[in-house]
């Protein structure tokens, strides 16, 4: 790879939106076989960054890209090294196998080709993220894959569970985002610098800046929320309402990684320093321990997998915080085999709902026999998350070990940490992968293809199991006959569990390609990795068997330490899931009292407001800086014809006042228009006169009409106070404005912007009225704007006519009490 | 003035023999004449502005004189469409100049000799026009929606 593929990898970046474009109208014509086509725009991706591998094991990185809004300094600029270039495989080969699991998993499926758009769509958000140099880039994707995350989340949009653990994501990745991009924006102002290649070099400037510290945790609640880092875990099982090739995908290898990605990719210019080594620990740490217990748990083979992802990622904030030698290469090595075991876990869990249609771990038993490329797969998969020789697992987990073992009390009490949550997590893996296959064989709802795959598949994954007793009852009066899923959801769980075995024996080629250039990349120097899957006697070794211990007890015992760990939970009661719906309550019904208390419904209130805050505005300034206009003096050669004008304006006005009837009221109205129309040619502006009289035509005209339309009463309904009222808001509007005029023409005239229009208007705009010129060319872009407010007017004043006239459309009520 | 509301009685006034009859060539000419003051406008009073006063105050006349489904059949278009299509056209006399390499809206003159006369083109031309239906377009819809009722 070299400089001359700059526009190589633009391409690659973008390839996956042109691909999401494409995806519906391919996937009408080819149906669930439109995955193949797809799968190749990320194999491309995959086979194009490969030939980075070479020069970024030795050592080298890529920086490239493009202005973007040169006058802020702001690009469109990669760096690819080893971590950027790890992740970019990671997501580009895991996402091609997704989409061919997608194929099979939404066979039949009336929105697949929507589902193909929307997944590949977040594949190039990820790739963004991954890649991005530039902050604003980089906070860019960042939000796009929360948006993506959101669209795939809420797939199901017709359940109510799948809406709410949408917006629940994106209120807190979202909301993540903007903390990050705060964080960003101080870094930015702090060091000066706007890319990740240049913080790295301004590092001891950045840690030593008192702002290093608000920079430090606003990144951090960016990292932690997409991360779900306790108390902000909640978001990550709900969103297994999405289909499972989108758990597989996002909440195993990519979305939820992204958190892990800043924080290794800011390892340089924020880490080593006593908050970093302080805060990431003890939030990671604490992920770990509630994640594992939380999901002993569930009973839901997805709810399991989404509750050690949550461990997962708290283990791999806990090492990348943990500054010792070989944390980072132990969260380098993790993050790959995690990636790996947990996407082919998710993918496993949804071939056995998809034929044997449960997840109910209760439920299931003895499928071996009729899903044995399945079950090989597990088992693979979950040998390696457990932590057994000779996978890519048991490599990451003796990495921990060696980092965290030691004698100080803080080195014991994380590794106590992890050797629990190590234990728990492989009870877990084993009951996902072996729970299900071995035992008897039990009554099973049998397989849900087709169009039904849709509803189906995201059926309640909840903390209630049962939830489908109905389904139960048809299997068990239909024995079902379930078989091997078919081929397209095979070849992804297969091939990234073997990944993680070969990974693991071939250790010396893996580390030399992919941990040690990632390791390194992470600590900004050269770093090397040594572990291989031959066991040898030593502390870690030792903490491996305990955890191997604790964890094959737990699983042993697996239906007491459910109940042990319910019953704890129960306890406590209250979670962060909770106070996310109180907070969102409390939010709209806060919007709700606002709402009622400054909209009140009565026309009548709001025109008294308006014109209140007009004459304020025009009197105020003039009251308070003293700049009253002086009273004209009166002009002595004004001519008898513009004396009858200006008497014909007052006679119209006092004709309004007077008037007995509306209708009458507006025809004065329109006397006092056209007498100003007049006036206004007599003084030498014809196009204002123009304007003015056909202004005023149809005004009277329209008006006259909402008369017709409105049935109101013919005459004036005020009385007494009210008409009083009415009379001097009416007059200190009229005053304001008389005055403001007056004033106005008192001041001294700048007549530069005239000279300039008269002199320009025909040489460069080839135009004589200088008024017209303005308007169409010199400032031609307000008028668009203009016109365009014309048109949106236009359709509303329709839209409210139409209400009006079929009575039949009732404004919505959003009280939360009642629509609750 | 009789009690059954101010539009039946405002409407019955103008309903004589003589505006009917008249209506029709009064708004003949008045979108005539508004087409002559949007074309004038670059260099004597006018534009596309009062042109579309003019021409949205013709229809107004007849949709009252003869019946807003009368006005209706003549515009052949739905008036809003006019509206969006004028804005459109203006959108796009903008949007030509990223063509030419020159920021957005900087206007572009051509002079052909059309029958030995020479014309001048513009993109302010084609946005004043697009002014010009967006304003007709607008109020068109506004007034005849106003004025339909069951019984038209």
């Amino acid at each position: 790879m070299a400089a001359s593929d700059a526009p190589f990898i633009f391409i690659a970046l973008i390839a996956p939106f042109l691909a999401a474009v494409a995806a519906p109208a391919l996937t009408r014509v080819l149906g669930h076989w439109a995955a193949l086509p797809l799968a190749l725009v990320p194999a491309g991706i995959f086979a194009f960054f490969c030939r980075a591998l070479g020069d970024v094991a030795g050592g080298q990185a890529f920086t490239g890209g493009y202005l973007w809004v040169p006058s802020f300094n702001v690009s469109y600029s990669w760096l690819i090294d080893g971590l950027s270039l790890t992740f970019v495989l990671l997501i580009s080969g895991i996402g091609a196998l997704i989409l061919l699991y997608a194929g099979g998993y939404l066979k039949g499926h009336p929105q697949q080709g929507r589902f193909f758009s929307f997944i590949l769509m977040f594949m190039g958000s990820m790739l963004g993220v991954v890649v991005s140099d530039s902050f604003l880039m980089l906070f860019i994707y960042w939000e796009l894959t929360s948006i993506t995350s959101f669209l795939l989340i809420g797939f199901d949009h017709s359940r109510e569970a799948s809406r709410r653990a949408a917006i629940q994501a994106l209120v807190v990745t979202g909301g993540g985002g903007l903390a990050l991009l705060a964080g960003l924006i101080l870094v930015w102002n702090v060091t000066g610098v706007s890319t990740i290649s240049l913080l790295i070099e301004y590092a001891p400037a950045l840690k030593a800046s008192p702002y290093y510290f608000a920079a430090l945790l606003l990144i951090l609640g960016g990292a932690f929320t997409k991360s779900a880092q306790f108390p902000f875990h909640f978001w990550l099982p709900n969103a297994m309402e999405a289909p499972t090739p989108v758990s597989a995908y996002l909440h195993s290898a990519t979305m939820v990684k992204a958190g892990v990605f800043l924080l290794m990719r800011l390892q340089p210019a924020f880490g080593d320093t006593a908050p970093w080594e302080t805060i990431l620990p003890v939030f990671g740490g604490a992920t770990l321990l509630a994640g594992t217990v939380i999901g002993l748990r569930q009973t839901d083979l997805k709810l399991m997998l989404a509750y050690t992802t949550v461990a997962s990622l708290g283990l791999l904030v806990m090492m990348t915080g943990f500054g010792t030698p070989h944390a980072l290469e132990s969260a380098a090595l993790y993050l790959v085999a995690h990636a790996l075991f947990k996407g082919a876990l998710f993918m496993v869990a949804g071939a056995v709902d998809h034929e044997a249609g449960t997840r109910d771990i209760t439920r299931l038993g003895g499928l071996w026999r009729a899903m044995p490329v399945t079950f090989a797969a597990a088992m693979l998969a979950a040998l390696s998350m457990g932590g057994l020789p000779p996978f890519l697992g048991f490599l990451a987990k003796e990495e921990v070990y060696e980092a965290l073992a030691g004698g100080n009390p803080r080195a014991i009490a994380f590794t106590l940490a992890a050797v629990i949550g190590n234990g728990l997590m492989f009870a877990l893996a084993f009951a996902v992968a072996l729970k299900p296959f071995v035992g008897a064989e039990r009554p099973l709802p049998g397989p849900h293809h087709g169009s039904e795959a849709g509803t189906e598949a995201g059926a309640p994954p909840s903390a209630l199991p049962g939830t489908s007793p109905a389904r139960g009852e048809i299997g068990q009066r239909h024995p079902p006959h379930i078989h091997e899923a078919p081929f397209l959801m095979l070849i992804g769980p297969v091939v990234l569990a073997i990944s993680g075995l070969m990974a693991g024996i071939f250790s010396g080629a893996f580390h030399a390609a992919i941990s040690a250039p990632m390791a390194s990349a992470i600590a900004h120097e050269a770093r090397e990795i040594t572990i291989s899957a031959i066991p040898h006697l030593s502390l870690p070794f030792a903490l491996s068997l305990a955890t191997i211990a604790l964890g094959v007890i737990v699983y042993l015992l697996l239906d007491r330490a459910r109940e042990a760990a319910a019953a704890a939970l129960e306890s406590i009661g209250w979670g962060p899931d909770q106070g996310f719906d109180q907070a969102m309550r409390g939010l709209i019904r806060g919007a709700h009292l606002v709402t009622t208390r400054i909209q009140a419904g009565r026309l009548e209130t709001y025109i008294m407001v308006v014109f209140i805050t007009i004459a304020a505005a025009l009197l105020l300034p003039m009251a308070i800086f003293s700049e009253w206009p002086t009273w004209p003096a009166w002009p002595a050669d004004a001519g008898f014809h513009e004396l009858v004008i200006f008497a014909i304006a007052v006679i119209g006005l006092f004709a309004v006042v007077v008037a007995g009837d509306r209708l009458t009221a507006i025809v004065s109205l329109g006397i006092q228009g056209f007498s100003v129309a007049v006036i206004f040619m007599l003084y030498g502006a014809p196009d204002l006169a123009f304007t003015q009289f056909m202004v005023e035509t149809l005004s009277v005209v329209i008006l006259a009409l909402v008369m017709t339309r409105l049935d109101l009463q013919p005459s004036d309904h005020r009385h007494g106070r009210e008409l009083v009222k009415d009379a001097i808001i009416a007059l200190a509007c009229g005053v304001g404005f008389a005055a403001l005029l007056l004033r106005a023409v008192q001041a001294p005239f700048n007549t530069s912007l005239t000279d300039f229009f008269n002199a320009w208007s025909k040489v460069v705009a080839h135009g004589s009225n200088v008024v017209n010129v303005i308007i169409v060319d010199f400032r031609g872009t307000d008028t668009l704007g203009e016109i365009a407010v014309v048109t949106i007017t236009g359709l509303a004043i329709l839209a409210l006519i139409r209400i009006r006239g079929t009575g039949t459309v009732k404004p919505a009520d959003n009280d939360p009490e009642r629509s609750a | 003035m009789d009690t059954s509301g101010t539009g039946r009685s405002a409407r019955r006034g103008m309903d004589t023999l003589i505006f009917r009859t008249m209506a029709p060539y009064l708004t003949a000419l008045m979108v005539l004449f508004s087409v002559f003051v949007l074309l004038r406008g670059h260099n004597e009073p006018g534009g596309g502005f009062i042109g579309g006063l003019i021409a949205a105050s013709a229809f107004a006349i007849l949709g009252i004189a003869s019946g807003v489904s009368a006005v209706r059949r003549a515009l052949w278009f739905d008036p809003i469409t006019i509206a969006a299509a004028g804005l459109a056209a203006s959108a796009l006399a903008g949007i030509v100049s990223l063509f030419a390499d020159v920021p957005f809206m900087t206007a572009l003159w051509v002079f052909p000799n059309i029958f030995g006369t020479e014309v001048a083109l513009s993109t302010p031309m084609l946005f004043d026009i697009g002014v010009y239906l967006v304003v007709t377009g607008a109020i068109t819809a506004i007034a005849l929606a106003l004025e339909e009722r069951e019984d038209d």
